[in-house]
């Protein structure tokens, strides 16, 4: 409703939020915190809750933390042009990268995971290479059935370790190290993709999705900037690949499932597309809810299911959106004239 | 000196001939009217020129190299500069945000030394030269709500940041009234002044006549008609082609 | 030679069924129907229900579920897509989700069946009365070629074949010329659902159905049709045939584990040279102007 009687309802831009990119035009400690309240929170938040909580809740903030990077990727390749709808392949390779190499060539874990994001990243990039000049539906087509097919392929011929994978990886030194080797990474895959997107390099990457001809048009080659982009996200999701084979100390068939290229999506759907940091925000809600939706089997992947038809059909802007509208606008009732 | 030749385009869509055998030459540092009547294969001449779509036979030489199999990027980045008819800019981004980035095209980053200057200074000024008020809010505003005028000065600014040799404008005046033509045409005639080549697709006939130095005619994917506007003007053939009687 | 011909054709048969609902949706009016897979699947334990549950008798319930299902395919459409009609992003994310939703409740319910774990429910597969499986799988071929003609000439010679032809080459010149895309839309996700259905009630005595089989169909009809060209019914046929002999030849002289890699590989080699396919006429970038 956004009439009563003879009013209708304002929303104005709150006066303290500050628009600019250099501290200089910050005048107060009050603006200064009030841009860095909403980041510090979240940040400072996770950090201190984790190391509270007990061990397999630990192992959950690393599963979240881990789909929250898979969905910041999915995110900015959106916004880039590119559905994918296989964050899983990217996933997948990066944790194999890190398996082999630490399994068949025994390097040791702060060379294999450095490795394995540039060498997932890379495997990644050049396989869809192709599907990048075409139509937006043939990328999501392909990045759907490539892990699938890889898992199929690797159950079938028995390589990398077959149906059983491969086991007994070399562990990260100890928990605390874990947690925040990944929240650091979470947080500076956010932050790093936010800047990038916002900086007039990044806008290229956006106007490639509004009018890619009209980008073509200004003499810019549209594939070489979906390529970085696709290096770029899927970098990320091999990170995340490569620290879960250590922090699971097995990688195998399942890092292809489905469930990785699904939840990202669905994240992304609740927290706001577009956003880059509404993915986490749904990463956080969905990952603990999906713990204890887990007696429930399959009914968590029809949840999510729902979840996704309901957000885009009826909800596009997501949860994000309206927290960020709500801290930076204000509403009143305006009388009409 | 001919900085574009045209030589033997045809191009078919399936069943539908769009251009038959069309050839032309563009004097360097002139304008050129493209005209015909709706269906003629306008379009579909430029976007040959512009690398959007492949010629079945021909070819287009722009100071000697042929055009023809390079991708748009491509060519833009060789000079030529190609305005949609149906003008779709960047709409998530402010006005003058959609000028930078052509800027970022490798032409104009290696005539500017390569460097990251204060791009949006640039654009602001290329934005003012087409007709944006300086200091007033419009440059900043999104574009999805600039108006239909301001959109074509949009594409228009466009060109001018690529520091394109030859504009390919397609129907630049459609939609505008006619002040907002006679504000607009000064500005090209800048161009000309400056040493671009200037290629016309047009309706409106009186206004690109004025301006025209040559104009060719297009009907039914042929070219019927070449010359200066007052022999266009006079012809009997073109008459027809419009208008469908004998006159 | 002999039996590989055969089953090669058998297998190429198969897939041409599986392929051409996805590839005629999107043909048509360029919805890509991820729930195609999951349609496949409900289709054939609908048909199993009507048979088992409600004891109808075989050639009834195939009918019934093909008319129903496709009724559903259009009703799917017009409940969840008619929104979003247009958003790429949106339509592919909304059909996979139902897709997961009907899959995953299916899979909840307990309509398990498989020989590798100990059945919750009973075994849903459905039989022809027939007991000799090959004329089964002759009747596969059969049924593939009889659909093939029967769709070539719904859209050459019939009214709304013919809008449907018109639709997919320029949509909206066909706008103008009176034909509803929305209703063409619709009607085109039907069919779609009906030859998924169709294909279902005669590809599934050949084994049993399964819930992960939906994902299989998605991957194959998915590949099949990229590797022969979306849009293209011609394309489809002859990429099933290479991959179906293909993988039949796989099968016989190495092993039939090596079949998925037959399609990955045609996948993957169709991108590197010709990535809208064999007969796929997706232009490139530069075109759509």
């Amino acid at each position: 409703m956004n009439k009563k009687g003879n009013q209708r309802k304002e929303r104005i831009a709150r006066g303290i939020k500050a628009r600019s990119d250099d501290i200089y035009a910050l005048t107060s400690y009050r603006e200064m915190w009030y841009l860095l309240f909403p980041r510090l929170v979240p940040i400072v938040g996770i950090a201190i809750l984790t190391f509270f909580l007990p061990t397999y809740w630990k192992k959950v903030v690393l599963s979240t933390c881990t789909f929250a990077m898979l969905a910041v990727s999915w995110d900015f390749l959106s916004s880039c042009g590119m559905l994918s709808l296989g964050q899983a392949l990217f996933f997948g390779l990066g944790s194999f990268a890190a398996g082999s190499l630490n399994h068949y060539f025994s390097l040791p874990v702060y060379v294999t995971i450095p490795a394995a994001t540039l060498l997932g990243a890379a495997l990644s990039t050049l396989i869809l290479l192709p599907v990048i000049r075409l139509r937006g539906v043939y990328f999501a087509m392909v990045t759907l059935i490539l892990p699938l097919m890889f898992m199929r392929l690797i159950e079938a011929t028995k390589i990398l370790g077959g149906t059983e994978g491969i086991t007994r990886l070399s562990p990260l030194p100890n928990v605390w190290v874990e947690i925040t080797l990944i929240l650091a990474a979470m947080w500076v895959a956010l932050f790093a993709l936010r800047r990038f997107i916002s900086s007039d390099y990044g806008l290229i990457f956006v106007s490639i999705r509004d009018n890619d001809r009209a980008v073509m048009a200004s003499g810019i080659n549209i594939y070489a900037f979906k390529t970085q982009a696709l290096f770029i996200g899927s970098a990320i999701c091999a990170f995340a690949g490569a620290f879960m084979a250590h922090a699971y100390q097995f990688t195998g068939m399942p890092v292809f499932a489905m469930d990785y290229s699904i939840l990202p999506i669905a994240a992304s759907a609740i927290g706001g597309i577009g956003t880059l940091a509404g993915p986490i925000l749904g990463a956080f809600i969905l990952v603990p809810l999906s713990e204890f939706l887990r007696e429930f089997g399959p009914l968590r992947i029809v949840f999510y299911g729902v979840i996704l038809v309901v957000c885009v059909v009826a909800l596009p802007e997501g949860i994000f959106h309206y927290l960020s509208r709500k801290y930076s606008e204000m509403e009143r009732w305006v009388k009409l004239d | 000196m001919n900085i574009l030749e045209v030589q033997g385009i045809t191009k078919s869509f399936g069943g539908v001939t769009a251009l038959d055998n069309v050839s032309v030459n563009v004097q360097e540092n002139t304008l050129l009217g493209i005209i015909g009547p709706n269906g003629s294969g306008k379009t579909t001449f430029v976007n040959i020129i512009s690398g959007f779509v492949n010629p079945n036979t021909g070819s287009v030489f722009f100071r000697g190299k042929n055009l023809i199999g390079l991708p748009p990027y491509k060519i833009t980045n060789l000079g030529i500069g190609r305005a949609f008819q149906m003008v779709k800019p960047f709409f998530h981004l402010p006005a003058y945000k959609n000028i930078v980035v052509p800027l970022f095209a490798p032409r104009v980053l290696a005539s500017s030394g390569g460097g990251f200057g204060d791009k949006d200074a640039v654009a602001l000024d290329v934005l003012e030269e087409v007709g944006f008020e300086r200091d007033s809010s419009v440059p900043y505003k999104p574009a999805s709500v600039l108006p239909h005028g301001y959109l074509k000065r949009l594409e228009l600014a466009r060109l001018m940041a690529l520091k394109s040799e030859v504009l390919i404008l397609d129907e630049l005046f459609s939609g505008l009234s006619i002040a907002e033509v006679t504000s607009i045409i000064p500005i090209i005639e800048k161009l000309l002044s400056e040493g671009k080549t200037i290629i016309m697709v047009e309706h409106r006939l009186k206004e690109l006549f004025r301006i025209a130095d040559k104009v060719i005619v297009l009907n039914y994917g042929k070219k019927i008609k070449e010359g200066p506007p007052k022999e266009i003007l006079e012809d009997e053939e073109v008459k027809k082609a419009y208008l469908g009687v004998e006159v | 030679m002999g039996p590989t011909l055969i089953y090669g054709l058998i297998n190429s048969a198969v897939l041409v069924l599986m392929a051409l609902g996805f590839n005629l949706t999107f043909g048509i009016s360029g919805v890509a129907n991820f729930a195609y897979g999951a349609i496949y699947v409900v289709a054939g334990f609908f048909a199993w229900s009507l048979i088992n549950t409600f004891h109808l008798p075989f050639v009834l319930s195939a009918l019934i579920a093909v008319v129903v299902i496709g009724f559903a395919g259009v009703y799917l459409y017009r409940l969840i897509l008619t929104r979003i009609r247009g958003l790429v992003i949106s339509e592919v994310i909304a059909t996979f989700a139902v897709s997961l939703v009907l899959l995953e409740l299916l899979r909840y319910f307990g309509f398990i069946g498989s020989k590798y774990t100990l059945p919750v429910f009973v075994n849903g597969s459905v039989e022809i009365l027939d007991t000799y499986v090959d004329i089964q799988r002759l009747l596969i071929v059969g049924i593939g070629a009889v659909v093939l003609f029967v769709l070539y000439l719904f859209t050459h010679h019939t009214r709304m074949g013919l809008a449907f032809r018109g639709i997919a080459q320029e949509e909206h010149t066909s706008l103008s010329l009176g034909i509803n895309p929305e209703r063409i839309a619709s009607w085109s996700m039907g069919i779609g659902a009906a030859l998924s259905a169709l294909a279902a009630i005669v590809i599934l005595p050949l084994g049993t159905v399964t819930v992960d089989g939906g994902y299989d169909v998605l991957i194959t009809a998915l590949s099949v049709c990229i590797v022969g060209g979306l849009g293209s019914t011609f394309g489809v046929v002859i990429a099933s045939l290479i991959i179906g002999f293909a993988q039949q030849l796989t099968a016989t002289y190495l092993s039939s584990h090596w079949t998925m890699i037959v399609s990955l590989v045609a996948l993957l080699v169709v991108l590197a040279i010709k990535p809208s396919g064999l007969l796929g006429h997706q232009k490139e970038l530069e075109e759509r102007v």
